[in-house]
């Protein structure tokens, strides 16, 4: 009974850091579905996503202490964080991969191994290698159900992260421009045919997926602190789960992340893999999924497209 | 009146020349096919009208305005989105539908270019009427249609715009013959009633020939000879070369 509920609780944390890796997998799955092209870049912007929230939210806290204050400032230094984030994933690809749109497939995969050390070194010029301590917008005392117990950073976690992604759904399935985009990802010149700027359904995609990323990097920020280098490892574990869930897939990153989640939650105490190479996991079953199904769970043989 | 007129283009692939100095004009309302065997350059024609390929040389004109020219300093190249907006749909070669979306999906997006959400339903409940196998199947996804549905499909996802110029790229490729007639008769209809200008190319020279008022035929990039459709239909070089006379 012990180990039951032990192994619900794994279950519970591998969620929570399942949503968070789901939320920045879309990002890559999306820029992918489109221009068949892996931003490296992304991880870093969840990090510039995590600064921004952080500095908002502390510049509206000032000295105050009121706790729905709290809350609500740390809402909007989110939604701030998330229009800075959109805007600058925009630019990125505005200037760093539209000039390589038709160039060589690896030169836009070495711009954006670039624009992530510009945004990791830049960061660290401007605010110190130091890592800050994102402080929770409310009291974190852990809630207890049936022996199992959450956090309110948790459920934070898993409404907001639900929410963006009912939000996402809702928007590709049911939106004009949702459906372009799908139209896009599915068949680019068919695409031009119907009438769509492919250039702004390429632009949004970048706003949409670097917007999710700030809130990953916020969402994670409580348990990882803040730094520079924060998204390198985040963003690597979210593209593993981007191509376990089947890239190009957005049900399939949504579910990458989540299983990545639990599998390393659970795996780790399970096979008694020491807490240092708890990152094995992660890879350990990207290996596995590129040996049996490199596809991934969702994906589409790459074959059907031509 | 001309609704296109096609001005001497030239297109190249690399160091491939697809078209050589290439003269077409569209009377309005009329159907104009062009004929040629495989690899003459029929798709490379019609893509160029919407843009997808640049000219080496040549303008190309919709309506009494440019909308294609060969690459100049002066110019600024129209992207096809841009170009399509203006009354033109091309429905390519091997149909292209949104295989991933439903067949409702796959006609909003025919709409994407028009506003008014009540004519867009109206104009889906007019296609689901025109072809009634699209309305039957309108909740299943693309891929699960066969061939002659796909390419019904496709031609009823681009009268969604309510275009003017209607472009076919071989509306009857690989399919079998009572549909390749059906399909030719509802694009007569479409011509018809609803005043839509089309310009198809076909291998099927017969039946292309037949449904056109005026006809092209184009060999290894350059156009060898025009005339009136019935009059190509009894020309001695067409019935050789592509009705297996």
């Amino acid at each position: 009974m012990v180990t039951l509920t032990l192994y619900l609780q794994y279950i519970v944390n591998g969620l929570t850091l399942g949503a968070i890796y789901s939320l920045i997998a879309l990002g890559y799955t999306m820029v992918y579905g489109i221009l068949k092209f892996i931003n490296f870049a992304h991880g870093d912007i969840l990090m510039v996503g995590a600064f921004v929230g952080l500095i908002v939210y502390e510049a509206l806290l000032g000295t105050s202490t009121s706790g729905a204050w709290m809350l609500i400032a740390f809402f909007i230094a989110m939604i701030a964080s998330m229009a800075f984030c959109a805007v600058l994933g925009m630019f990125i690809e505005r200037v760093a991969y539209k000039p390589l749109r038709n160039a060589n497939r690896l030169a836009p995969l070495l711009s954006a191994i670039g624009v992530s050390f510009i945004l990791s070194n830049g960061a660290a010029w401007m605010f110190g290698t130091q890592s800050r301590r994102f402080p929770y917008p409310f009291d974190n005392t852990p809630l207890t159900f049936l022996g199992i117990s959450i956090t309110p950073h948790q459920i934070l976690i898993l409404v907001v992260s639900v929410a963006m992604m009912l939000v996402l759904a809702f928007f590709v399935n049911k939106t004009r421009m949702g459906k372009a985009m799908r139209a896009t990802s599915l068949d680019q010149p068919t695409s031009q045919l119907m009438g769509i700027n492919v250039n702004r359904v390429i632009s949004l995609t970048f706003a949409i997926g670097s917007a999710l990323a700030a809130v990953g990097g916020i969402l994670a920020a409580f348990d990882f602190r803040v730094y520079p280098s924060m998204g390198t490892m985040t963003g690597l574990k979210a593209f593993v789960a981007a191509v376990i869930g089947g890239i190009g897939s957005i049900p399939g990153a949504m579910l990458g992340g989540i299983l990545l989640g639990i599998l390393e939650a659970v795996g780790a105490p399970l096979l008694h893999i020491p807490n240092g190479l708890r990152d094995t996991v992660a890879f350990a079953v990207l290996i596995i999924v590129l040996l049996f199904r490199p596809e991934g769970i969702l994906g589409k043989n790459e074959r059907e497209k031509v | 009146m001309d609704i296109l007129n096609i001005k001497g283009i030239s297109v190249s692939y690399g160091n491939i020349r697809a078209l050589s100095d290439v003269s077409i004009n569209v009377g309005q309302g009329g159907i104009v096919s062009l004929i040629g065997a495989n690899g003459a350059g029929k798709s490379t024609l019609l893509n160029s009208i919407v843009g997808l390929v640049p000219l080496s040389q040549g303008a190309i004109v919709f309506d009494g305005e440019e909308i294609c020219q060969a690459k100049s300093v002066h110019h600024h190249h129209l992207t096809t989105d841009l170009i399509v907006r203006r009354g033109i749909a091309l429905v390519p070669e091997g149909r292209h539908v949104f295989a991933d979306m439903t067949v409702e999906e796959n006609l909003d997006m025919g709409a994407f270019m028009v506003r008014d959400q009540a004519l867009i339903e109206r104009r889906k409940a007019e296609m689901y009427d025109f072809f009634p196998i699209l309305g039957a199947r309108r909740r299943q996804k693309t891929r699960s249609l066969s061939g002659g549905e796909q390419q019904m499909m496709a031609i009823a996802r681009a009268l969604m715009s309510s275009p003017r110029l209607l472009l076919l790229d071989e509306p009857g490729l690989g399919l079998a013959p009572l549909v390749v007639q059906d399909i030719f008769n509802k694009i007569r209809i479409i011509n018809e009633e609803n005043d839509v200008t089309v310009l198809l190319v076909e291998q099927n020279a017969k039946l292309a020939l037949k449904t056109s008022d005026y006809g092209y035929v184009i060999e290894n990039g350059r156009i060898v000879l025009e005339d009136k459709g019935e009059n190509l239909l009894n020309n001695e070089r067409v019935q050789k070369a592509y009705l297996g006379a």
